[in-house]
């Protein structure tokens, strides 16, 4: 399969993430399309890393090109991990004061 | 690789003491050696007379600058501790955690100032950033300390997504992480791909909302404003600082290859950075918010080294972190204990607080960038670097940039004028002998780097 579905597909669930992030008023769903991004990306990289493990495969059989970006959806992984551990602790944190998790409650500081 | 290593271990360590001890003022006293510490493994990297060795396969490159942004950033980090560190302990029931989670932003500024590969940059601004959320929100029954944990939360993770995506369509376009193959010259330039222009411009602004340059500057007035006061002076002063030394890192070399579009997106950015900056912080009445509208200004004024990217900018650079996380943590140290931050809050502390009052001014001073203060110089490093590129926008961004440096003067001159020349009984609470005399050093530092800053950029070339 062409590499440029992987693109279209990643180019599309971020931009999904980002429209999600812009509009959507509830903090967990704005923190999930945040997700979807991360995710987008990792898609991204991975398909990179077959295009270039393929282009370097036609001249050296035992390359190991493109493994770095299979690395790095590792760690991708771990700091939305650790990133959702601490974002959930602040949204729990502010549920308990307000009861509530609308972002229109982030309009009180301007005032 | 000192200070890396050592500043995580150290973050480790000091978790642990919290199970030792209940006392927050050892505590305190533990971070404070424990930074001490921290400061004479990364000037001992520095000459090389001890370090820990670690084969990095090429994705971390040890540079004189690097070093010393480090030393700069730990030394002030001391510096904050020492004044405000009485604060921190007051914030929560546990006061360990704090001292660790400023370790762990350390250790992230640490990596920023010496990655040479994609994947380290964007785990060192993960390390930075991740500890900082937490410390936004360290207040926890305050809804304004909610608020900006939340908001700082998702405007960072939002802008680490797009950091993400800029990455990976420059691994798309080049194959490799590495900054040495990813960042185009000029012949790329001129035939780049699409996609690899796309990512430079996405991994850009990802690094301007860090910094809180305009026009990704929306979330830093409310972040600062809401954080307790010691967090966000640590938030505006040394981490901002880092954020500015990984887009260096990043850009520096390759910025004059591509310096025609380079110059003129940075011209638009720091243009718009010191009006917004500067005109809206003219409008405050809370000096707290005054000050995060005056750090984005700030901002504007340290994107002027990389719009020259000569060595003057990089001792500039250096220079004017220094001078402006002084002057700021000073401030701030005052600020957290005030009663009332508004302006009337400020009113006759010349007469119950003289001592308190004349640091104060000297900051302000400093950061208005008057003769015979640090910030002056800090100014004048800034200018001398953009005006030595020789092109014409330099000079024009000169004119508006000195300029706008007058506007600044006006708003924290208004903070002067409240604390001397008006009527009204300022409450600044428990001020120890010791805390007076910590400013003190810390005014006399401010005044000595504006007589002679040479002491200060000299260590950069030994």
């Amino acid at each position: 399969m062409p590499v440029q579905y992987y693109i279209y597909l990643a180019l599309a669930l971020f931009s999904i993430g980002i429209i999600g992030v812009l509009t959507r008023r509830n903090a967990i769903i704005v923190f999930m399309c945040v997700e979807l991004m991360l995710n987008a990306v990792n898609l991204l990289l991975v398909a990179f890393s077959k295009v270039h493990y393929g282009a370097a495969y036609l001249t050296n059989k035992t390359t190991d090109a493109g493994i770095d970006g299979q690395l790095f959806v590792f760690f991708i992984m771990v700091v939305a991990a650790a990133e959702v551990s601490v974002g959930l602790a602040i949204i729990v944190m502010l549920f308990r004061n307000t009861r509530s998790v609308d972002i229109n409650f982030l309009n009180r500081l301007k005032n | 690789m000192n200070a890396i290593i050592i500043s995580a271990l150290m973050g480790v360590l000091l978790m642990f003491t919290s199970i030792a001890t209940k006392n927050k003022q050892v505590i305190n006293n533990i971070a404070l050696v424990a930074l001490l510490f921290l400061l004479i493994c990364n000037i001992a990297d520095t000459y090389n007379w001890w370090s820990i060795k670690v084969d990095t396969k090429n994705m971390f490159v040890f540079t004189k600058f690097g070093y010393f942004f480090n030393s700069i950033a730990i030394a002030t980090t001391l510096v904050f501790v020492a004044l405000s560190g009485n604060d921190i302990i007051k914030i929560g029931n546990y006061a360990a955690e704090y001292f660790v989670l400023i370790f762990f932003v350390l250790c992230g500024i640490a990596i920023l100032s010496s990655f040479n590969n994609l994947l380290m940059m964007f785990l060192g601004i993960e390390i930075m950033s991740i500890p900082l959320y937490i410390l936004t929100g360290a207040d926890k029954k305050n809804l304004k300390s909610n608020e900006a944990a939340l908001k700082y939360f998702l405007m960072g993770s939002f802008s680490t997504g797009i950091l993400l995506m800029g990455i990976a369509l420059l691994y798309g376009t080049n194959g490799s992480f590495d900054i040495q193959q990813v960042m185009p010259s000029q012949e790329l330039i001129k035939h780049a791909p699409l996609l690899e222009v796309i990512g430079l411009v996405l991994i850009f602004s990802a690094m301007l909302f860090k910094i809180s340059a305009a026009p990704f500057h929306f979330w830093a007035p409310d972040v600062y404003d809401g954080s307790p006061s010691v967090f966000s002076s640590f938030m505006m002063t040394i981490v901002k600082a880092a954020g500015f030394i990984a887009l260096i890192n990043l850009f520096f070399y390759k910025a004059e290859s591509l310096a025609h579009l380079w110059r003129i997106l940075l011209f638009v950015v720091i243009i718009t950075t010191l009006v917004i900056g500067n005109i809206t912080a003219v409008f405050q009445q809370s000096v707290k918010r005054m000050m995060a509208y005056s750090s984005i200004a700030q901002a504007g004024f340290m994107l002027f080294a990389l719009y020259a990217t000569n060595d003057t900018a990089k001792e500039g650079i250096l220079f004017y972190a220094a001078a402006y996380s002084l002057a700021t943590i000073g401030i701030f140290a005052v600020l957290a204990r005030m009663d009332d931050y508004t302006l009337e809050g400020y009113n006759g502390l010349a007469k119950t607080q003289p001592m308190l009052a004349f640091v104060n001014a000297v900051c302000l001073l400093s950061l208005a960038g008057i003769p015979l203060t640090a910030g002056f110089f800090a100014k004048y490093y800034m200018l001398a670097a953009v005006i030595k590129t020789g092109s014409t926008i330099g000079i024009v961004l000169t004119i508006i940039g000195v300029l706008f440096a007058a506007v600044s003067a006006y708003y924290y001159f208004r903070v002067i004028q409240a604390m001397y020349f008006k009527e009204g009984n300022s409450k600044v609470d428990n001020v120890t002998p010791s805390f007076k005399y910590a400013l003190l050093v810390l005014a006399v530092l401010v005044i000595f780097f504006g007589i002679s800053p040479d002491t200060l950029i000299s260590w950069f070339y030994f």
